[in-house]
């Protein structure tokens, strides 16, 4: 009969992030293992606090099945002699597997040449209970934490000291130990709250003996506590608390029993900008924010991991240990609006951006060449060519704040601050202050996949010079990345060039569905040079790395539009008739899923027929001559009369890049191509030169407006995926 | 509670727990690790439990004695068990209890801070302790020392009296402090951080410190090259604490920052095995028994493999778990 398991261990506190992880991993490293073992289960979950991570797995099968595994041996000629005997080597391969030499066969095996002896191995199940320890112990080892340490005299890591093990099978203990520890049936309460060991009957009882214990082991249960916790204090304070998942998932792996506390501070800290003082009081102290009347409140929400006598004593403690960090930040703010941005500016020359660049490597050189790439870029966009410029020399003077050196997250929006600060007291630049600012906070945006885009065509362009920097210099001294490895942020670079491209239009307003966009008018090809360009007479920079990087965004923007929903053969085939306009490219790979395959075939037939030309050396001019028609009039003049009768609308179609229109048109023309190749068509590789180089041409012509649009030679496989852009 | 009951309190604790009361090291450092009673004998397999109080100098962090939350100076109350014990936890505990920080009053908790020491070579996982929203310790386990990885493992507890102090007087400002039942930390304290900032931010000539970090450099090279490790390694503090005096002067560019510590690094570093080094010749003598021969022996054998090698080896050869390991547990 099935029974359910519970494995905890018992540790000292495991950092929050750390726990997070493990929850995710643990229930699929279990499956596997039990897999491997042959044991079937019902549902399998992770729980736990920061002193306890637990296995649970419902209607674990009592034993393993038998097991009958072919094992492939020796050659035959190895294992059985001319007569047919059973060799030495034949006999020790049957005994080894514990099988009746008679048993033996002979088989094929996948892979190989000729016949090999083949055993039938019957391998008795196991009972559980008996498999369990080793599968267990493995499994502790096998946790993934990005960091595990040794304690007292003990080799073997963990990711924090270990204390206890439950390990319960049914009503039984498995006999499992780690790290010096036995398993038994005991777990323990809330380190204040209820410290005793608690014996449990098994896997059953787990979460609800806790519960009393004071320790919600439902990270689930927990942070709905925590929620409810929030919004009575919220009720109390007359306040909302701001929203902040991470926080909530963070505090979540901070305590076993959540208690929520608010406190308040002096009001007079609300002069510090409201990012500083959210960042402050999460970072520092994982206090939650809360605003009343639409602004940032004096007020925060702790959650405390503990019951205490008298909360009063816990609100007023956190009252005064946010005390010195408001103060620090408030300090530093004060301090820092006194600094020039254009002096930290002049300091940035000593600070490393990337010591591969040799005489290219400050921060200060970077932000030259951010400077250089806007200047050059400046006849391209539509963009305020002044206040990007003024941005773009100031984007990385908050890194030398002391706001910034103590919080890095705040890069850009102190810059906002500081630089609308400095240019307002400035008579030459007040008009433009927070357009500077913003576009300086925005030049990091969008800050991930998905995230917000920037709103000022400055902000997007700036952004857009400093990421290209990054992708050109690195590229340029071979930083590119490997592998999964992307430690210089190279694939989030080139993403966020590419999302800012797609959709962040000519106007800077935003355009996410299909046709509405015209994309930013930057082409990738000329930005790789532009920025290449900046490098001249510090680094080189070849045509090599410039060609790597090029390939390097089609693979970005592959994957990019693939996750949009596009299928894969349209956008290979879109990117393969160019991508440095990365709207357009996008525009015709959606566009391609309205051809069906034979059209695709067909037109991937004549780009084949081409190349061979091609690749055969022979010359096609693009002239066709219809007077070389061969004259029954089926089959040259049908087709060239077909596109002849569309060439305006398709002129005027590309136009306007209405691929769909042209596309359309090309499925039209599908069967009229189709008959000029069947049966009863031409050959276009004529004997006659002549004959052959119009027939070559006839197609050429009528490729070529199609061939702007996609490579058909990658346009295979079918249409478009259900679900694609339509 | 007084700010020196309080540090009577914890060395009454830590005593009756076994802890040698040590005393600061009387050169200048900026924290508590970087006393020999910690840095030095984390490393090889002698047992060892000390807790002391240290005066800390911060240069770049005075405030002119403005700020009541920071100051340029301030005192560790540290203890390091090496082993670490299990109940190590609990026994911390109860020391907070000692001092009147009950948990049935108050939010203890135990929150992730890895602690790293670029100029030591040294590293540990544990967490800073919060009570009620304040650190008022930083609780580690030292992984590594001078390069060196530690066998046994230390635990070490840095607590933060001020703080405490503060919290349990009930005071808004550090000055407040009640030193004894008549003079209060500002009293005793204030005018050194005025005066310091001034001597720290404005007075100090960085060409001396330049100098003297490179003279302190080279006796502790021409040191170790005597086989006087403990000396030694007191200029490897030294130039520490110069690098520390020009760094809050401004006179050390981010660029070259990360050479000095590197070359401070290099001295723990060297200092560090010399010291496992001059400890195996003596024969461990805080192992006991036959402990002593064991340990040196295994040591002696393996230091063809490099110090960490063989400080490895001659921990191994006296670990109480060998038996343990032995079975294959």
């Amino acid at each position: 009969m099935a029974s359910d398991l519970l494995f905890e261990l018992g540790t000292e506190e495991i950092p929050s992030r750390m726990l997070a992880k493990a929850l995710a991993d643990l229930p699929a490293l279990a499956k596997a293992r039990l897999d491997a073992a042959r044991l079937t289960y019902g549902e399998v979950t992770a729980l736990g606090t920061p002193r306890r991570l637990a296995l649970v797995v419902r209607g674990l099968a009592e034993r393993q099945p038998d097991l009958d595994e072919r094992v492939v041996g020796p050659p035959i000629g190895a294992a059985f002699a001319a007569d047919g005997t059973v060799t030495k080597a034949g006999l020790g391969f049957a005994a080894k597997n514990g099988v009746d030499p008679a048993t033996l066969e002979k088989a094929e095996v996948p892979g190989k040449k000729g016949l090999y002896v083949v055993a039938t191995r019957h391998v008795a199940g196991q009972p559980t209970l008996a498999v369990l320890p080793a599968l267990l112990t493995e499994l502790v080892a096998a946790l993934p934490w990005p960091k595990s340490m040794r304690w007292g005299w003990r080799e073997v890591g963990f990711v924090r000291p270990l204390h206890w093990l439950v390990a319960l099978y049914g009503g039984e203990v498995v006999p499992v130990r780690y790290a010096g520890v036995v398993a038994g049936r005991a777990t323990r309460g809330h380190r204040f709250l209820a410290p005793g060991a608690i014996e449990l009957a098994s896997a059953a009882d787990y979460v609800d003996a806790l519960r009393p214990a004071f320790v919600i082991v439902d990270p689930v249960a927990r942070r709905r506590m925590i929620e409810a916790e929030l919004g009575r204090l919220a009720a109390e304070t007359g306040c909302t608390v701001r929203q902040d998942d991470d926080l909530l998932d963070e505090v979540t792996g901070l305590c076993e029993y959540p208690v929520g506390v608010w406190g308040g501070f002096d009001e007079a800290f609300l002069e510090v900008p409201d990012e500083v003082l959210v960042l402050t009081m999460r970072t520092h102290q994982r206090y939650f924010a809360f605003d009343k009347d639409g602004r940032t409140a004096n007020r925060f929400a702790t959650i405390a991991a503990t019951i205490t006598k008298d909360a009063a004593v816990v609100r007023t403690g956190n009252e005064r240990a946010v005390v010195p960090r408001l103060s620090d930040a408030r300090f530093f703010f004060l301090e820092d609006c006194k600094k020039n941005l254009d002096d930290l500016r002049a300091k940035l020359d000593g600070v490393v951006f990337q010591a591969k660049l040799g005489e290219a490597k400050s921060t200060g050189d970077k932000v030259r060449r951010i400077v250089g790439i806007v200047d050059a870029l400046r006849d391209v966009v539509g963009f305020d060519h002044r206040i990007a410029r003024r941005a773009a020399e100031l984007c990385k003077s908050d890194l030398l704040s002391s706001l910034v050196g103590e919080l890095p997250e705040l890069q850009g929006v102190m810059g906002k601050y500081y630089a609308a600060r400095q240019l307002a007291a400035d008579p030459a630049w007040a008009d433009a202050a927070a357009a500077v600012g913003e576009a300086i906070a925005e030049h990091y945006m969008p800050r991930g996949a998905g995230a917000a885009l920037p709103a000022s065509l400055e902000g997007a362009l700036v952004g857009i010079a400093d990421r290209i920097d990054t992708l050109v210099g690195c590229f340029g001294t071979g930083l590119e990345p490997s592998g999964s490895a992307d430690p210089y942020g190279l694939r989030r670079a080139a993403n966020a060039i590419l999302a800012i491209n797609l959709d962040l239009g000519k106007g800077g307003e935003r355009h996410t569905t299909l046709g509405a966009g015209r994309g930013f008018p930057i082409k990738l090809d000329t930005l790789i040079e532009v920025a290449a360009h900046q490098f001249a007479g510090k680094i080189e920079v070849t045509d090599t790395d410039c060609g790597e990087l090029h390939e390097f965004f089609r693979g970005r923007l592959r994957t990019l539009l693939i996750d949009r929903g596009l299928a894969g053969p349209d956008v290979d085939a879109a990117l393969g008739a160019g991508f440095d306009d990365v709207c357009d490219a996008r525009l015709r790979a959606e566009a391609l899923a309205v051809v069906p395959p034979a059209a695709r075939e067909v037109f991937k037939r004549i780009a084949n027929i081409l190349d061979d030309a091609h690749a055969k050396g022979i010359a096609i001019s693009g002239e066709v001559k219809p007077a070389m028609f061969v004259a029954d009039g089926n089959t040259e003049h049908r087709l060239w009369n077909a596109f002849q009768g569309v060439v305006d609308r398709l002129d005027a179609a590309q136009a306007g890049q209405a691929y769909r229109d042209m596309l359309a048109i090309l499925v039209e023309l599908q069967p009229t191509v189709a008959a000029f190749f069947d049966k009863g068509g031409v050959m276009v590789m004529d004997p006659d030169a002549g004959l052959r180089e119009n027939r070559l041409s006839l197609l050429h012509r009528i490729l070529a407006p199609f061939a702007a649009i996609a490579d058909f030679r990658l346009a295979s496989q079918g249409p478009a995926a259900p679900g694609s852009v339509s | 509670m007084y700010l020196q009951d309080l540090i009577f309190e914890l060395q009454r604790f830590w005593a009756d727990h076994g802890c040698v009361i040590e005393q600061p090291v009387d050169v200048e450092v900026g924290a508590g690790t970087f006393h020999p009673a910690t840095f030095l004998r984390v490393l090889g397999p002698e047992p060892w439990n000390a807790a002391f109080a240290q005066f800390c100098r911060r240069p770049g962090d005075g405030r002119y004695g403005e700020n009541p939350n920071r100051l340029g100076a301030y005192y560790q109350f540290q203890v390091g068990l090496k082993p670490s014990p299990p109940d190590v936890q609990d026994l911390y505990l109860a020391s907070l209890r000692r001092i009147g920080l009950d948990p049935a009053a108050h939010d203890l908790r135990f929150v992730e801070d890895d602690w790293e020491s670029p100029t030591l070579g040294a590293w540990g996982l544990g967490w800073e302790v919060w009570a009620d929203g304040m650190e008022v310790t930083q609780f580690t386990y030292f992984q590594q020392a001078g390069g060196i990885d530690l066998l046994p493992v230390t635990a070490e507890l840095t607590y933060g009296v001020e703080r405490i102090a503060m919290y349990l007087q009930n005071v808004d400002s550090i000055f407040d402090i009640k030193w004894d039942k008549n003079v209060t930390y500002g009293q005793i304290r204030h005018p050194w951080e005025v005066e310091y900032s001034h001597f720290h931010f404005e007075e100090t000539e960085a060409a001396l410190y330049f100098e003297l970090f490179d003279r302190y450099e080279a006796i502790c090279k021409r040191l170790l090259e005597r086989g006087l490790t403990l000396p030694a390694y007191e200029h490897c503090m030294k130039s520490s604490h110069a690098f520390n005096m020009l760094d809050a002067r401004g006179a050390i560019s981010v660029t070259e920052r990360a050479r000095f510590i590197g070359r401070v690094r290099a001295m723990a570093r060297a200092c560090a095995e010399a010291y496992v080094r001059s400890r195996a010749k003596l024969g461990f003598p805080l192992l006991t028994g036959d402990d002593r021969a064991k340990a040196a022996a295994a040591f002696a054998a393996a230091e063809e493999g490099g110090v960490n090698a063989a400080a490895l080896a001659a921990a191994r050869a006296v670990s109480p778990l060998a038996t343990e390991v032995a079975r294959g547990q």
